[in-house]
Order: structure tokens, then C-alpha cells, then sequence
């Protein structure tokens, strides 16, 4: 069942761009060895839902024949993507993991897609996720179970499994997930990646299938903490599109990650939030990761930034905050699935009437996870609850910020483990959706806050990928890629190569 | 649905002895702006269905919605012409329900945070002003048009299948309510009219929309509950949607009083519920009842950003507002020395303009006056077209009258004139020359015409002899015809009298 090393699908970005910028392999040969893994691979790991195979190995000749016409190609030209299905792409399928989009040929792209293209990147396919975003283990996904490369027992965690699995398990170089309450960063760490969710705003949200609207953002997942600033760097900036949109440009987060790889972290600052698993609040956490997490401290404290403790205390309310603002936007957000339009439509035989038919459409369309939170959001949205419910989760959202804001008064960044656990088995926690909800414990105060915050590997813990989180204040993406290129850089120095050469079958070798 | 026919009616005049009216409007603008509140989409009227449409006025996943600047900019002008306050600090919101024409299961508008507050608007009546509180004015999109197919009434019951127009879905819609208007006893009917009528002028002095009823451009929802007089509580209200007309506010609000009257002196309790009203029959039947209505679990747009209007881009608004009608009509009714009731008859024409400009044109007021509000109305009606609408302006109109006074023309042949004019066939004077309808001067023509009426009917010439002066009347007619009406009639008169009778 294991695969055999190729070079192709376990290089980095960064040595994809300059294999191709060289001539040494073309962007077709780098297409076909990643769909002809896909074809070997995938039906063990279940990462992809859709495969764009003509249509890759078409852009990629266009991209060779455009080098060979001697075009000024960008440096990410042929470089192969995975993106997470609830990218829109016109003509491509595109479901948010939802039986309600089965067979929607999306007349439209979304501008990070747009964006990627535009670079001359090639997409491989779109990657499996829970449905509309629900979820921290994929299991939610209404097509297929996503399994963790790591260990196919486990699951690759959640939203966006599917784009973790695809660039852990060697499928894609890298990938776009999404990030609502933590679905980049936490998917990221179980499976040995670096996930990076940016400042709200500060990538483009349109085209992109909405779960909780001031709380989505796209971001980067990749092997290395470069690759996904040079991600950031394409998708990210204004677009006039989404008027939640920051007008201001995001540049210099490769030139970060280059500088924190360097190992110089004198003069930064960082805070260790207590509340995120320090003393006090180790409930639910694993030895293994609050270990990995104290070392990863100190290898930081190694290369000379200075480390202090802050509390947040706010950062406990903050699970309940998340679980009544994110489903009250996604009561509305998914109201349009009703069958009128576009996608499913059921019970439209004569014998129904309207209502009818757009109940049955939603009853038949939404998994059980989508319809809780659906009833969720609707009861905390009603006349009568709203104060108690929305409106106070709100009022947790500022409290929330102001404790960000006072922490950042002191330190430049704060970090945390990623999640309190490693990657569960599959089935573990679907019955009991408060476990499901606490995967996401450490990474809703900066979503909560609109922050940036990246989750880099920190180690294993029994033989499973640990992440550590870094975060930062609003628009200083650059310092979480500084801080985790630092990490990256110090760790794989000292044990020789990658934690990701460490996947069983990917064999060790630098 | 409760059955029209069934509606007891109390006479009007008699139920104002036993009841009080409290009214109120809810009135919605669709902004004359190029392009949707939310995307670039075209807004024009009576385009191919769904052509004007896109992901984000579909509602297409992942779609997001961009707020039209000049949209805001054209509310809050109508909320300052209304004397509003304006918000620093404002938010779009969710309207939550579902409907096939709204596409996204909800509808983008305002809530507890609207762009503009506490306005009013002043209307006459029959000589007295009433004053109207605006509560709010806000800003939202419009919804998709359904057109229900193989039913009888063009209602969804009974329909075979459904079809839906997307084109107006995301329209920028204006949304001005009023605070309930009591007070205006057996006016209120009137009241409500000219309310609608005040703030059309308003909107249109300001540019914001073409304010067309019959297009929809302009719609109204009326509320109406009645108390017993002197109560200190007031009814409970309906709500009449659908009520597309001028005339159909002041219906709609008599038939509501009248109706509820009915319940009430029968010792029934008013529902508090959404009725629609039927221009063919001028009654309003029940439509869905707001007790058992949706809860639109209203939250603010997370997909938007709040809008903070700057305090000075507010104030050069107002200093750049237009003249508003009000103040138009006792400028203009003083320069044209009229009385509160012409120019009443004036504004409800639509004409107001049309006569500045062709006096403007050099005609004189009272002339102007004469000819849009006579000939050019009744010319309008039949053709069941707008004044400003004919094909004749207000320069030729005042060509027109000049030519009248100066003799060249009599009203008789004006009309001809002007019958041309409206035909495209040129400017008043140059139908004239072209069709030679200039008075006829003492002309042998004229002359050989009199001497044939005179010779063709001695009866009347007896008559006229033996003392019946009037019977001449008969012969100037006769005169007029053979002339074409170009004979100066008062000309043919004096011939006639000189021929006959020798004076």
C-alpha cells in the first residue's frame, strides 16, 4: 500500500518554482506525476472530490509552451494546487462538501482562484471537506471519509481535510483551505503541515461558499512555512469584490519567512497564553502536545526571543461565543439552498407545494451536522433570544479583542499548541459534537478576533504530528511566518530533515 | 382569503360620527441609480427577463454584495429633503425569510440602524396642512418579480407553474415610513393622498427616481385602523399592499375605514393583517395575517461594512439640494399671482413645470396655464399618457399662444396648430405657413363665403329680420365651416350683421 518516494510530489514549492524556472522538469511532467498519484494514492486517502485531470495537463502544456515561446512566466507558473471545495470555479464542480451541490457547474470564479491562475498555477482538483465547513475531522464531508496520511485510521482533521490529507499524503504541492473557527490551522498541525489563517480582510472572500461571514477567511497550507507566505502573497490584497476587503497591500511575508528561517529572533517578544493550555487549564490537552509545545518554547527561547506568560481570560468564553455567532450567520448564510436556483431541488413532482418542496430540497440536501447548527443559529437569531444569545456572543467577540489587545501591548506574538490533541481515530467523536467542538479550543480567539495566526509543527507525539500556534495582531501576518519559519528552520536542523519525511512510507531522507 | 363581495360596508360620512381614522404609509422608491444596489447589474425597466443579472443578484454561492455608493448618496438626500436626521454610524441587516424571488433567503435592508430618522412632511388639504412624521427612511434591494402562470386571477392559487424575474431582484429601494398620522378625520383619505403626492415631487425635484406607479417604481403599503371617537387607544391597523395609484391610496384608505367600520359596529375585533387591495373593484382582501407572521431574525450584514457618512459630505448635500416643490409652488404661485386651489390643480396635473418653462418660453402665465391644464390635459388623458409625455414642448406651446395673440391664429385654428404639432409635422409656426391656417383677413374668399351662407338660408335671414338678432349664430357656423375654421369668427359675425341687417 505505501507509495515510493518521488521527488516531484514530496518537493516543497519553493524547489517545484525552481526546478521549473530552470527547465529541469517541465509543468507537464510535474502535473502527471501528481495526478498519476492521485490515481495510485487517493482511493486509500479520499482527499480529492473532484479531479480536473484533462484540464490540468492542459494548463500545464499551455504554461511549457509559454516557456518554450520565451513568455516571462511568474516564478509559481506550472506549480500544481489542491483547492478545498468550496472555492468557486467556473465550469468545475464545486460542492462545499454538500449533497445540496451535487452537479453545480458554478458560472463564476472566486478571485483567490482567479488569482492562482493568474500566477500560472494548475489546479488539480478540488479537495474534500465537512460539509459547508462544519466540522474538525472532515467526517462530516457528505461524499467520503478522509483519511490522515500520518496514520489512515485517523482522521486528517477539519474543515479542510481534504486540502491536508492532498499535501501531506503527496497528492497536491499545496493546497487553499479555509478557516472559520480554526479549519486551516487545526488540519494542519494533526497532519504535519503549516496552515496559515490571515487577517480577516485581508484575503478576498468572494467566491468563496460561506459558512460564518466575519469569520471566514481563506489561507495557505503547505510543507513549508515559505511556501505558504509565497501562497499568501499571491491570493491576499484588495479586491474590490468583497467589501469586508482590507485596502492595503500584504507584501513581504516570503521576506519574513526567509528572515525567521535565518534563526534570529532577538528582540521578539513572545507570549505564552495560559489559558490555551498552560497551568490551570491543561484540561483536555495531551501530555504528549503540551510537551511538544514547552519545547517548541524554548527552542524559540533558544534563538533568542524573549518569553513571557500573559492570561487572557476571556479566551475561555470563547467555544460558546463561536458556537452562536458562527451558526447564526450560517442560518442565514445557507438559507439560499432551497432549490429554486441552483442544485438540489426535491419533491418537485406536482403533488408539493412551494414550501414543501423547499423543505424537502433542504430535509434531503443537509447532513445532520449542517441542520444542527442551522436550528442553532435560527433559535439564537429569534425575536425574544437575540440579546441573550447573539447579542451577548458578541459582546464575549469584544471582550475577546480587548484581551488580545492588552496582550499585545506587551508581546509581539502569542503562541499555543494548535489543538489539544493529536489526530483522533475516525468515528471517535461523532457522536458527541462537544468533543468535536473542543478540537477547535485554542484556535477560535483569533478567529473570534479577526487575527492572523499560523499553526507549524512542533513535533510528534506518539508518532503523530503536533502544531504550535502563532499569533499576532491585526495585518502582522509577517510576524507569524518570521516566528514559525524560526521554529521550522531550528527543528529540522537539529533532527536532520523534515518532520514530514517522517510519514511512514514518505522514508527519511533530507 | 376572505371574499370581497362579502365586506360590509358602513356609509362613510355616517361611520366618522362613531370613529376616528389613524393612518400610516409605508412608501418604497426604487432608485433611478445605472447600476443594482449590491452588483453592476443594469437597472433598466422592461428589459428580456433575467438578463440583468449576475452571482450576486442570483444569490450564487459564495457571491458577495458591494454597496452602490450613489444609492446612498440618493437616500440620504430624500431623508434631508424630509428634514431627517441623518446617521452617523449606520448598518445594512438581514431580513430573514424565505421566498423564491428573493434570492438569497433574505433580503438586504435596515433595521434598528437606518441611514436617515425623524423627518416630516407637511401637505395640504382643501386650504389646511397636516403635518406627516417620517419615522425613517432606509435603504434595501428590491425582490425578483414571480409571474404565476395558468391561473385565472395571475395569483399563485391556482397557478400551474411559476416563473420568476430576476432583472429587478437587487434594485436599490428606498424605503420612507411615516409615523401614524391621526387627526385627519374625514380627510384622511385625502391626507394619505396628498402625502404620496408631496413626497413623488420630492423625490423627483431631487433626481432620485422616475417615481413611476404604474411601473412600480413608486409603491405603497397603507396602514389604517380606526378608533371610537375620543378613545384613547387607537385600532388595531391593516396593512393594504399592492395599492399602485394616487387614486388608489385614497380609495383604499375609504374602503379600509368604511370596512372596518362595519366589523367594529358589529361588535368583531379588526385582525392585524397584510390586505390586498383590487384597482378593478377599489375593495382590499385579506392576505396573510401578521400573528402567524415570520420572525425575520434580523441581524446586521456581516457581508458589509457600516456606513459612516462624514458630517461635512452631508452638509454640502444639503446645501446642493434642489429647490423643493413646496417652496416652488408659493414662489412660482406668487410670480403668477394664483390662487392655493389653481395651483393645487396645477401640481396634481403634473404641469407645474411644463408651465414655468413655457412661460420661461415667453408666454404668459395665465396663457400657459389655459392650454396645459385645457387642451394638452384632455389630449394626455385620452391618450392615457403623462403631460410631460406629449410630443409638444413647452417653447412650441409658447410659440403657439404667441402666434394666438398676435392674431395670426384663433383659438379654433390653434387647436388644428397643435393637432400638427403633436403629429411631428413641425414647430407652430411653421404648421402654419405649411398649411396656410393663418385668420383669414376681410378676404374676397371671406367675403364670397358670407354672401353663400347669406343666400343658402333665407329662412334664417327672415328670422334675423324680424328680430331674432342670435339666429345669426347659425350662419357664422356655416361661415367657419366653409372657411375651415381659419374665418375670425367675430369678423364673420360683424359681416354677416352688416349684410343682412345694414347697420
Amino acid at each position: 500500500m505505501t507509495s515510493t518516494r518521488n521527488d516531484l510530489t514530496s518537493a516543497d514549492v519553493a524547489e517545484l518554482s525552481r526546478l521549473l524556472s530552470t527547465g529541469e522538469v517541465s509543468a507537464v511532467e510535474v502535473t502527471r506525476a501528481h495526478l498519476d498519484r492521485i490515481t495510485a494514492e487517493d482511493g486509500r486517502l479520499g482527499a480529492y472530490l473532484h479531479v480536473e485531470t484533462d484540464a490540468a495537463l492542459a494548463a500545464a502544456a499551455a504554461v511549457d509552451e509559454a516557456r518554450a515561446a520565451g513568455d516571462e512566466l511568474g516564478p509559481l507558473a506550472g506549480v500544481p494546487v489542491a483547492l478545498k471545495d468550496l472555492v468557486v470555479t467556473e465550469g468545475v464542480p464545486t460542492t462545499s462538501g454538500s449533497k445540496i451541490l451535487e452537479g453545480w457547474l458554478p458560472p463564476y470564479s472566486a478571485t483567490i482562484a482567479t488569482r492562482l491562475a493568474e500566477a500560472g498555477t494548475v489546479l488539480l482538483g478540488k479537495t474534500n471537506m465537512d460539509e459547508f465547513a462544519m466540522g474538525s475531522s472532515t467526517e462530516n464531508s457528505a461524499y467520503q471519509v478522509t483519511r490522515n496520511p500520518w496514520d489512515t485510521d485517523r482522521i486528517p482533521g477539519g474543515s479542510s481535510g481534504g486540502s491536508s490529507a492532498a499535501v501531506a499524503g503527496d497528492l497536491a504541492p499545496w493546497s487553499i483551505g479555509t478557516d472559520t473557527g480554526g479549519s486551516i490551522r487545526q488540519p494542519a498541525a494533526v497532519t504535519g503541515l503549516v496552515g496559515h489563517k490571515p487577517t480577516y480582510g485581508s484575503v478576498s472572500r468572494y467566491g468563496l461558499i460561506a459558512f460564518s461571514s466575519s469569520l471566514d477567511q481563506a489561507g495557505p497550507m503547505a510543507r513549508t512555512v515559505l511556501d505558504a507566505a509565497l501562497m499568501h502573497e499571491v491570493i491576499g490584497g484588495h479586491d474590490p469584490r468583497d467589501s469586508t476587503s482590507i485596502d492595503s497591500p500584504l507584501t513581504g511575508l516570503a521576506d519574513a519567512a526567509r528572515a525567521g528561517a535565518a534563526g534570529d529572533l532577538r528582540g521578539v517578544r513572545i507570549g505564552v497564553v495560559r489559558e490555551l493550555g498552560g497551568e490551570g487549564h491543561t484540561d483536555g490537552y495531551e501530555p504528549g502536545v503540551l510537551a511538544r509545545t514547552r519545547e517548541a518554547i524554548e527552542v524559540l527561547a533558544g534563538l533568542g526571543a524573549e518569553v513571557t506568560e500573559v492570561s487572557c481570560p476571556s479566551f475561555d468564553l470563547a467555544l460558546p461565543a463561536y458556537y452562536l455567532i458562527a451558526p447564526s450567520e450560517a442560518s442565514s448564510n445557507l438559507a439560499r439552498y432551497e432549490g429554486v436556483r441552483f442544485g438540489l431541488r426535491v419533491g418537485d413532482d406536482g403533488s408539493h407545494d412551494l414550501d414543501e418542496v423547499m423543505a424537502l430540497t433542504r430535509e434531503a440536501g443537509f447532513g445532520p451536522e449542517v441542520k444542527r447548527r442551522i436550528i442553532l443559529g435560527t433559535y439564537a437569531l429569534s425575536s425574544g433570544y437575540y440579546e441573550a444569545y447573539y447579542g451577548q456572543a458578541q459582546k464575549v467577540r469584544t471582550l475577546i479583542t480587548r484581551d488580545f489587545t492588552a496582550a499585545f501591548a506587551d508581546v509581539d506574538v502569542l503562541v499555543s499548541p494548535t489543538t489539544p490533541t493529536v489526530a483522533f481515530p475516525i468515528g471517535a467523536r461523532v457522536e458527541d459534537p462537544i468533543a468535536m467542538y473542543a478540537a477547535d479550543l485554542c484556535t477560535l480567539p483569533a478567529s473570534l478576533a479577526g487575527l492572523p495566526a499560523i499553526s507549524v509543527p512542533s513535533g510528534l507525539s506518539d508518532g503523530l504530528p503536533v502544531g504550535l500556534q502563532v499569533m499576532a495582531p491585526a495585518l502582522a501576518d509577517d510576524r507569524c511566518y518570521r516566528v514559525a519559519a524560526a521554529l521550522e528552520a531550528a527543528q529540522d536542523a537539529a533532527r536532520g530533515h523534515r518532520l514530514l519525511d517522517e510519514l511512514p512510507g514518505r522514508g527519511a531522507a533530507a | 382569503m376572505t371574499s370581497t363581495m362579502g365586506d360590509r360596508l358602513v356609509d362613510y360620512d355616517e361611520l366618522l360620527t362613531r370613529y376616528e381614522p389613524v393612518i400610516g404609509l409605508e412608501t418604497h422608491v426604487e432608485l433611478g441609480t445605472a447600476s443594482k444596489m449590491f452588483c453592476g447589474c443594469a437597472t433598466t425597466f422592461g428589459a428580456e427577463p433575467n438578463t440583468q443579472t449576475c452571482p450576486v443578484c442570483l444569490g450564487m454561492p459564495g457571491s458577495l454584495p458591494v454597496a452602490n455608493a450613489a444609492a446612498i448618496e440618493a437616500t440620504i438626500r430624500i431623508g434631508l429633503a424630509l428634514g431627517c436626521r441623518i446617521a452617523s454610524w449606520s448598518r445594512f441587516a438581514r431580513k430573514n425569510y424565505f421566498y423564491p424571488d428573493i434570492p438569497k433567503g433574505f433580503q438586504t435592508s435596515q433595521y434598528d440602524e437606518p441611514l436617515c430618522t425623524a423627518g416630516h412632511l407637511d401637505v395640504e388639504v382643501d386650504g389646511e396642512t397636516y403635518r406627516v412624521e417620517i419615522e425613517r427612511v432606509h435603504l434595501e434591494e428590491d425582490t425578483g418579480k414571480n409571474l404565476h402562470v395558468g391561473g385565472a386571477t395571475g395569483r399563485i392559487h391556482g397557478a400551474d407553474h411559476s416563473l420568476i424575474d430576476f432583472n429587478r431582484a437587487g434594485i436599490p429601494l428606498v424605503e420612507i415610513v411615516t409615523r401614524p398620522v391621526p387627526g385627519a378625520g374625514a380627510k384622511a383619505p385625502e391626507v394619505a393622498r396628498a402625502y404620496v403626492t408631496e413626497l413623488r415631487e420630492i423625490v423627483q425635484a431631487l433626481g432620485a427616481s422616475d417615481v413611476r406607479m404604474e411601473q412600480g417604481s413608486l409603491r405603497c403599503d397603507v396602514n389604517i385602523s380606526l378608533n371610537p371617537v375620543g378613545a384613547l387607544e387607537w385600532g388595531t391597523r391593516t396593512e393594504t399592499k399592492n395599492v399602485n395609484s394616487l387614486r388608489s391610496v385614497e380609495r383604499a384608505v375609504r374602503f379600509e375605514m368604511r370596512r372596518q367600520a362595519a366589523v367594529l359596529d358589529d361588535g368583531g375585533r379588526v385582525v392585524q393583517e397584510t390586505r390586498h387591495f383590487h384597482e378593478d373593484t377599489g375593495s382590499t382582501s385579506s392576505g396573510r395575517s401578521k400573528e402567524e407572521a415570520t420572525d425575520y431574525r434580523y441581524f446586521p450584514e456581516p457581508d458589509l461594512v457600516p456606513l459612516a457618512p462624514d458630517a461635512d459630505w452631508i452638509e454640502s448635500l444639503r446645501a446642493s439640494l434642489p429647490e423643493l416643490p413646496a417652496a416652488r409652488r408659493a414662489r412660482l404661485q406668487q410670480e403668477w399671482g394664483i390662487s392655493a386651489t389653481e395651483m393645487t390643480w396645477l401640481a396634481n396635473a403634473g404641469a407645474l413645470g411644463l408651465v414655468e418653462e413655457t412661460v420661461a418660453a415667453g408666454a404668459a402665465p395665465g396663457d400657459a396655464r389655459k392650454w396645459w391644464l385645457g387642451d394638452l390635459a384632455r389630449r394626455a388623458n385620452d391618450a392615457g399618457v403623462e403631460l410631460a409625455e406629449l410630443a409638444v414642448t413647452p417653447t412650441q406651446v409658447a410659440e403657439l399662444v404667441g402666434l394666438v395673440n398676435d392674431g395670426t391664429i384663433n383659438d379654433g385654428l390653434a387647436r388644428q396648430v397643435l393637432d400638427r404639432v403633436l403629429a411631428g409635422e413641425g414647430d407652430p409656426a411653421a404648421v402654419v405657413e405649411a398649411q396656410g391656417l393663418a385668420v383669414m383677413g376681410e378676404s374676397d374668399e371671406l367675403v364670397a363665403a358670407v354672401e353663400a351662407a347669406i343666400a343658402g338660408a333665407p329662412d334664417v335671414i327672415a328670422k334675423v329680420k324680424a328680430g331674432k338678432v342670435q339666429a345669426l349664430g347659425a350662419l357664422v357656423g356655416a361661415v367657419m365651416k366653409t372657411t375651415r375654421g381659419k374665418a375670425d369668427a367675430p369678423t364673420v359675425k360683424r359681416m354677416l350683421e352688416e349684410r343682412v341687417l345694414g347697420s
